[in-house]
């Protein structure tokens, strides 16, 4: 028979488990980061948007309240619409150019062949190396006198010395080399994501699609894209919050120039808030990156919600 | 003093309730078996009593002193997991050593106790070996060891035989029953296999929806059961339950027999139409219909073959069959036993 | 059949073939800068030189050049002790963050790990010129160790969730096995999660290393001195005289610079991809 013992209560002294309480040590843990990044990425983001409603610059930093004077002159001043402007053609040109050169290139890469390993150890590189080297290796191949691109194109005949077009110095040139520059740097990473994206397709599906008949344009454009898009979708976000935002390249190689033709947000931003210490417009302009950005961020958060990653 | 109790034990996630209130006694020394379906709490109230989950409400006295709110290491229980839970970076040696180590026991004593646990399961010559060379009944064998060698007040095991395939698992079943008559820690063994429950357990609790639906000896479980749902769980092929006369009429295959196999005794008589036999080798599985109820529910029978004539169950023929009125089992319209007729 | 093995056959070339544009487009301007480093000025600058291969025999005066009358030395030092420095950062907020949203905080971990990673997104063109007041209020302007203390901004927020997948991926039992025996939460992060973890931790530490190498933005808003500038910055930035840009000795620091990422890149693909996917394509 069984007798039911009276229980010998030991309160337990909240101290001694400490270490086990998850509560706390979760908090604890999580601590340090959080702190870091409301710190140094909350509080500046913050001041960021104070700087853009009020007249300070490093000359004279002054807290005063200018409401919305500072976008309203950044809009007047014509450069900076040819600015806003770049910037799209910018992203939107190198991130196309580069998605479509990912997409062969991945197709390509799929099939094994001799030396695969190393063609895709290679093609990795323009992403792999950091930006601004990779940017001054394409500015000495784009230099106005001793470049191999034009170099090559007079040897083929196709225009003279007198008619080799400076890349750099002139407009729409301009604008076209930052483009293919940051389409090269991207087109490696739209590679893997396709990669990933389209090795994760389980074969039975595939083979299921080919037995019902399905050529290969079908079974691309019916099949594979609407799977892979979730990943692609992804490594698209990631490339045009980048590439909107980014100013290593046409600082590296144009510098803005010639005129404006290739002035970008981010740069635009650098110029006239460090270099020129006006704080107050620099920070207008960099805040009009905000609103792509935002809903950038609001497409991740709806496509976090319906994939677990 | 009773190793483990629980008195009406809670444990919610949210809103849903995966523990429902269990109150059980586990006597110093008991082999008891927690018996239930997937998804019943049965897992759950182990991790409670473990301290890897705190209850929502309810106490947990463990050797007789409330362990609400302490870790899982000052409770003086050991657990065995499903995947055995070894640590792979550690040597065997290290393995079994882990849990005197944490609790700072001396150097010395450590050995020593190391060396008597694996000696006990017969280990001792793989204690250099890394867990990924041994073989499966040998990783079961060190997660014995290491829960051991503390010499717990409790001994829980959660599913332990589930990953082996089914020729390891007799065997297996075998090993842990000896090992724990042979050491007489008081265990507690969750699993959904009322083979090994009915097997292995000196008592079982059923337990269905987070709650206990009956404890008791292997016997009483089987053939007093509480409830249909008791009376259906344990025994294969199930229970034939038949409703009756506002409630539940219940007999198991092995009494239900064609008529002339009847000894002397009261009796029901039924009249049952063979569909179909499976021959077993040591039994024969019959499967029909029996006359006056639901015509669409299956009956089953389950027949010595040797004493069995093929005229007595022919298919298609209806045949006179007969359950001993001591073997009936009576439900109320809620599933409760009742002593109705 | 003729026609079947002709078609074949053009169907192979036209796939090698394109494979060679992918391979040449993604590869010539590194070997434009390979080449570039071990030419001579005088090959290098005459136009009617064919540029594609060496005119002179090559040459080691860049490389010599680089490393004698240039900072380059400085920079290689000042990067490998921000990267350091930033991984070291990174490594002891990132763990137990990590760790922490993977197991100790059940729903609200999921949220605040994805808000943590958003962080990740906000860009440094337009935190550059509030931290600039910050970096100037701590001192530190024009000093790399202005550069040491904004890293971790973007380091410890991807870090911590790349951490965060690879903590998810370890089974659960052996952490609770070494609770049950007698570790407290702590000491079963310590003594279990991260031993176990180790490959993952091991990429992380690698792919924060070349974070740091690869930055540019804050490197040029921060540091202006010479002898301050990353290796990254420096190549890029300080190679210059009036308006003569070194071109060779550009090449060369560009060179040198890229290989250690490049190789470790390579190595770490497909870890650092499974780490991005959540494990879910391998």
């Amino acid at each position: 028979m069984v007798s039911i013992a009276e229980p010998i209560a030991k309160p337990a002294t909240p101290l001694r488990f400490i270490l086990d309480r998850r509560e706390v040590l979760g908090s604890l843990f999580v601590a340090p980061a959080i702190l870091y990044v409301l710190l140094l990425v909350g509080v500046p983001f913050l001041l960021a948007l104070y700087y853009s409603v009020s007249a300070y610059t490093i000359y004279d930093p002054s807290w005063r309240f200018v409401g919305l004077e500072n976008f309203a002159d950044i809009l007047e001043n014509p450069v900076f619409l040819q600015t806003l402007g770049n910037t799209f053609v910018f992203t939107f040109g190198s991130q196309i150019i580069g998605l479509i050169l990912g997409k062969f290139g991945a197709l390509l890469l799929l099939r094994p062949f001799r030396g695969r390993r190393i063609v895709r150890a290679l093609v990795i590189l323009p992403w792999a190396v950091p930006i601004a080297l990779a940017t001054v290796a394409w500015e000495w191949m784009f230099d106005s006198l001793y470049s191999v691109i034009n170099w090559t194109l007079i040897a083929l005949g196709i225009v003279t010395r007198s008619e080799a077009p400076n890349w750099l110095g002139t407009p729409h040139l301009a604008m076209l080399s930052v483009i293919v520059v940051n389409a090269w740097r991207f087109f490696p990473f739209a590679i893997v994501i396709f990669l990933a994206g389209i090795t994760a397709i389980p074969q039975d599906v595939l083979d299921a699609a080919t037995v019902d008949g399905a050529g290969f344009w079908r079974r691309n454009y019916q099949i594979i894209v609407p799977m892979i898009l979730p990943i692609v979708a992804v490594g698209l976000i990631f490339g045009t919050v980048f590439t909107f935002t980014d100013l290593s390249i046409v600082f590296l190689m144009t510098m803005g120039g010639p005129v404006g033709a290739t002035s970008v947000l981010g740069f635009s931003g650098f110029q006239t808030g460090i270099n020129s210490g006006d704080v107050s417009h620099g920070a207008a302009i960099s805040l009009f990156m905000l609103p792509v950005l935002f809903v950038v961020v609001v497409a991740m958060l709806r496509f976090i919600r319906r994939r677990e990653i | 003093m009773a190793a483990v109790l629980t008195r009406d034990i809670v444990k919610k996630f949210g809103d849903v309730s995966a523990v429902n209130g269990i109150s059980l006694t586990v006597p110093d020394g008991q082999f008891m078996v927690l018996l239930g379906p997937s998804g019943c709490g049965k897992t759950t109230f182990l991790r409670v009593i473990c301290g890897l989950e705190k209850q929502t409400s309810g106490d947990l006295l463990i050797g007789g002193r409330v362990v609400n709110d302490i870790p899982p290491r000052a409770r003086g229980v050991a657990m065995m997991f499903q995947s055995y839970g070894l640590y792979p970076h550690f040597s065997v040696r290290r393995n079994i050593a882990f849990p005197l180590r944490t609790q700072r026991v001396p150097g010395a004593e450590v050995d020593k106790k190391v060396a008597w646990a694996s000696q006990l399961l017969g280990i001792d010559h793989l204690l250099d070996r890394r867990p990924r060379q041994l073989s499966g009944g040998e990783r079961q064998r060190v997660a014995l060891a290491r829960a051991l060698v503390r010499e717990p007040t409790a001994l829980l095991l959660d599913e332990p035989l589930s990953n082996l395939d089914a020729k390891l698992r007799a065997s297996a079943r075998q090993e842990i029953k000896q090992f724990q008559q042979r050491v007489g820690v008081t265990t507690i063994y969750v699993t959904h296999d009322q083979v090994e429950a009915m097997g292995m357990g000196d008592r079982i609790a059923v337990i269905d929806s987070g709650r206990v639906r009956q404890v008791g000896s292997p016997a009483e479980i089987y053939e007093d059961p509480a409830d249909r749902f008791v009376a259906t769980f344990v025994g294969a092929p199930p229970m034939n339950i038949v409703a009756r006369n506002s409630g539940y009429l219940g007999f198991r295959p092995e009494n239900f027999l064609p008529k002339d196999m009847m000894e002397d005794g009261s009796f029901t008589e039924f009249s049952f139409r063979v569909d179909r036999s499976e021959y077993l080798g040591s039994e024969r599985i019959v499967y029909g219909v029996v006359a006056g109820f639901d015509p669409n529910q299956v009956i089953t029978a389950k027949l010595p073959p040797a004493h069995v004539a093929e005229e007595s169950i022919r298919p298609g023929e209806w045949h006179p069959f007969a359950v001993r009125n001591s073997a009936l089992r009576h439900f109320d319209k809620d599933g409760q036993r009742s002593s109705g007729h | 059949m003729p026609r079947a093995t002709v078609s074949k056959a053009l169907q192979e070339t036209s796939f090698y073939g394109a494979v060679a544009f992918f391979f040449v487009l993604a590869a010539f301007p590194f070997y434009w800068m390979v080449i570039t480093s071990f030419k001579t000025n005088s090959d290098l600058y005459n136009v009617t030189n064919i540029p594609f291969w060496f005119n002179d025999p090559p040459t080691l005066e860049h490389f010599r050049y680089l490393f004698e009358n240039t900072l380059f030395t400085t920079w290689l030092l000042n990067s490998l002790i921000i990267g350091l420095c930033v991984t070291a950062i990174t490594l002891v907020t990132a763990l137990p963050a990590a760790y922490s949203l993977a197991r100790l905080t059940g729903r609200n971990g999921e949220a605040l790990g994805i808000g943590i990673f958003l962080t990740y997104l906000v860009p440094p063109t337009l935190l550059f010129l509030p931290l600039s007041r910050v970096v100037a209020g701590l001192g530190l302007q024009n000093s790399m160790w202005a550069l040491v203390v904004v890293y971790p901004t973007f380091t410890i927020p991807f870090c911590t969730w790349l951490l965060m997948g690879f903590f998810k991926a370890l089974p659960p039992e052996i952490e609770e096995a070494a609770i049950v025996d007698g570790c407290s939460l702590f000491g079963a992060f310590i003594k279990m999660a991260i031993p176990l973890s180790l490959p993952g931790i091991l990429t992380v530490v690698i792919f924060t290393f070349t974070l740091t190498l690869q930055e540019f933005v804050y490197a040029l808003t921060f540091v202006s001195a010479s002898a301050q500038k990353p290796i990254t910055l420096g190549v890029a930035t300080d190679l210059i005289r009036g308006d003569i840009f070194y071109w060779g000795e550009i090449m060369a620091g560009a060179l040198i610079a890229s290989i250690p990422v490049a190789i470790a890149y390579n190595l770490f693909l497909d870890r650092f991809i499974s780490g991005i996917t959540g494990g879910a394509v391998k």
